[in-house]
């Protein structure tokens, strides 16, 4: 593991619109390829936290964001930022699957196409690639031209990894990407969680702490739009620094 | 009389009464569907599709020109419509999504979809047959189309609202500007549902008589020309079922059955399309 800074937060206060004060003051570093997490009760904020990596709030009107968020050296908060050119560098996974109405084929191809890239074999080449990497490609490779909703929601889960991977992102947020699926699904996405972290660096939210034990190297724990404790996470799960967060792990509350 | 009993008489009467309102109207409706089954599949001929009109109290002749007119008028009608049409639901339903003004339109084109048809014919008669002096299937088109407008502009508002936010967060985040969003995503999963909407306002046009009357008006002849009046079955309808000859009456039944059919077969396709898609 390389110790160069990927995502940063510094002192990030987040406010929903009619100035609900989401997170408070949050500060931490994600270092390239690994896999930070963030859990915590519900409410607490980190799919909030997770959403502003990619400027998701934007979406909506009146969000107001405040301190800086740092990807790849450059604070996304400032005014100059391209918004396109941010979200084609950063892929996101949500909760539910989110296929797009189209065969799977098309699904992988769409990030590629809006970045102009036309050709078929590029196009079929860079497919099968991504879905190779998202460990999908044996189970679709003879109905690429099925629409996409035949698949299971597992497949889709991976299916939708495979489109935020086709275009080379060099970081992937997860927000709660196993929380739909039965464990054999889970357990396939945690294995290919771990194996993408030699190509890019991960953010995942979980409310599974088993989950976050298994696959991080860091561990942010949030509560009530704070981030109570951030470290490694084997120091997270075996001995934390804070009441809270031990209160948090061994079940006390949450 | 115990409670029980008395439940169980009171259930019955309601049962009665809901059952015998469900027959008067269904009654009707079997009786002038029926009607115009009898009336219409007697007098189809070759000749209804293949000649003009014969002079006034000649038999034979057709309704050609009616035939014409009438597909002429709808089709230009739905070319004017449905575009504006899903343009401007994409605008309620995306763009100005939860603002004040998105609401009012929506509520506009609501009370739009019920204002009476020959209302629209008056004010199309005001503003292109008046000024024009004269009536034109130009003007029959647009009155149709003004009427379809609201219909399209609702559904395709309804249909992309069904569309979950996820999907249209996830084609954000692979870094998709909104018009692309909205046309490569967000429509594809509305399709079916805004083409069911399509089909369902042609079908609501295509029996309009109040608004032709006072816009494309009729012509006995068969005209192409969408300056001068041109002639439409729904128009033909009206005038033959007055006329004082058998051979009107005849064509006027047939020309009903035709419309009834089209109706029937763009509502049978819509519904099909909906059961097709949400199932």
């Amino acid at each position: 593991m390389t110790d160069v800074v990927e995502l940063q937060a510094r002192d990030l206060s987040f406010y929903y619109a009619g100035n609900v004060h989401a997170l408070k003051q949050i500060n931490f570093s994600a270092l390239q390829n690994s896999v930070t997490a963030l859990i915590g009760p519900s409410g607490c904020g980190k799919t909030t936290l997770l959403r502003c990596f990619n400027r998701m709030h934007d979406l909506y009107p009146h969000n107001r964001y405040e301190g800086e968020i740092i990807v790849g050296g450059n604070n996304i908060l400032s005014g100059d930022v391209d918004l396109i050119r941010l979200r084609s560098n950063i892929g996101m996974v949500f909760q539910k699957p989110t296929p797009f109405p189209m065969t799977i084929f098309d699904n992988i191809a769409y990030g590629l196409k809006l970045r102009g890239i036309k050709k078929r074999a590029e196009l079929s080449e860079r497919v099968e690639k991504a879905l190779k990497n998202a460990a999908i490609w044996n189970e679709v490779k003879d109905k690429l031209n099925v629409s996409a909703y035949e698949l299971s929601g597992g497949q889709q889960q991976r299916l939708v990894i495979a489109r935020a991977l086709a275009v080379e992102p060099e970081v992937l947020l997860f927000d709660e990407p196993t929380s739909a699926l039965d464990p054999i699904s889970t357990a396939k996405i945690e294995e290919l969680i771990i194996q993408l972290k030699k190509d890019v660096t991960i953010l995942i939210v979980t409310h599974n702490m088993q989950q976050a034990a298994r696959i991080s190297d860091w561990t942010g724990f949030m509560m009530l739009g704070e981030l109570i404790e951030f470290d490694k996470t084997d120091k997270i799960f075996t001995a934390p620094s804070e009441k809270l967060t031990e209160d948090y792990i061994t079940g006390r509350f949450g | 009389m115990n409670h029980e009993k008395k439940r169980k008489l009171e259930s019955l009467m309601a049962l009665a009464f809901s059952t015998l309102a469900a027959v008067f109207g269904l009654f009707w409706l079997v009786f002038i569907l029926s009607d115009v089954l009898i009336h219409g599949i007697g007098a189809l001929t070759p000749s209804l599709f293949l000649n003009d009109p014969s002079p006034a109290g000649v038999p034979g002749g057709g309704l050609r020109n009616a035939f014409v007119g009438q597909l002429l008028i709808t089709f230009i009608a739905t070319m004017i419509g449905i575009p504006i049409g899903i343009l401007g639901g994409t605008f309620l339903a995306e763009y100005a999504r939860g603002t004040k003004i998105a609401r009012v339109i929506s509520i506009l084109a609501d009370i739009m979809v019920s204002v009476p048809s020959i209302v629209i014919g008056t004010f199309i008669y005001a503003i292109m047959v008046r000024p024009w002096g004269h009536f034109s299937g130009w003007a029959g088109a647009v009155a149709l189309a003004v009427i379809m407008i609201p219909v399209v502009m609702r559904t395709t508002e309804d249909m992309l609202s069904l569309v979950p936010w996820t999907m249209r967060e996830a084609a954000f985040a692979l870094g998709a500007p909104y018009y692309k969003v909205i046309v490569q995503v967000v429509y594809r999963g509305a399709a079916a549902g805004i083409f069911t909407g399509i089909l369902l306002s042609i079908a609501r046009v295509a029996g309009e008589t109040a608004p032709l009357l006072f816009t494309s008006f009729n012509n006995a002849y068969y005209s192409a020309n969408m300056k001068g009046p041109v002639s439409s079955l729904t128009v033909t309808i009206f005038q033959y079922a007055m006329g004082p000859y058998d051979d009107w009456h005849a064509q006027a039944w047939a020309a009903s059955f035709m419309i009834t059919l089209f109706v029937l077969v763009l509502t049978i396709l819509g519904r099909i399309f909906i059961k097709w898609r949400y199932q």
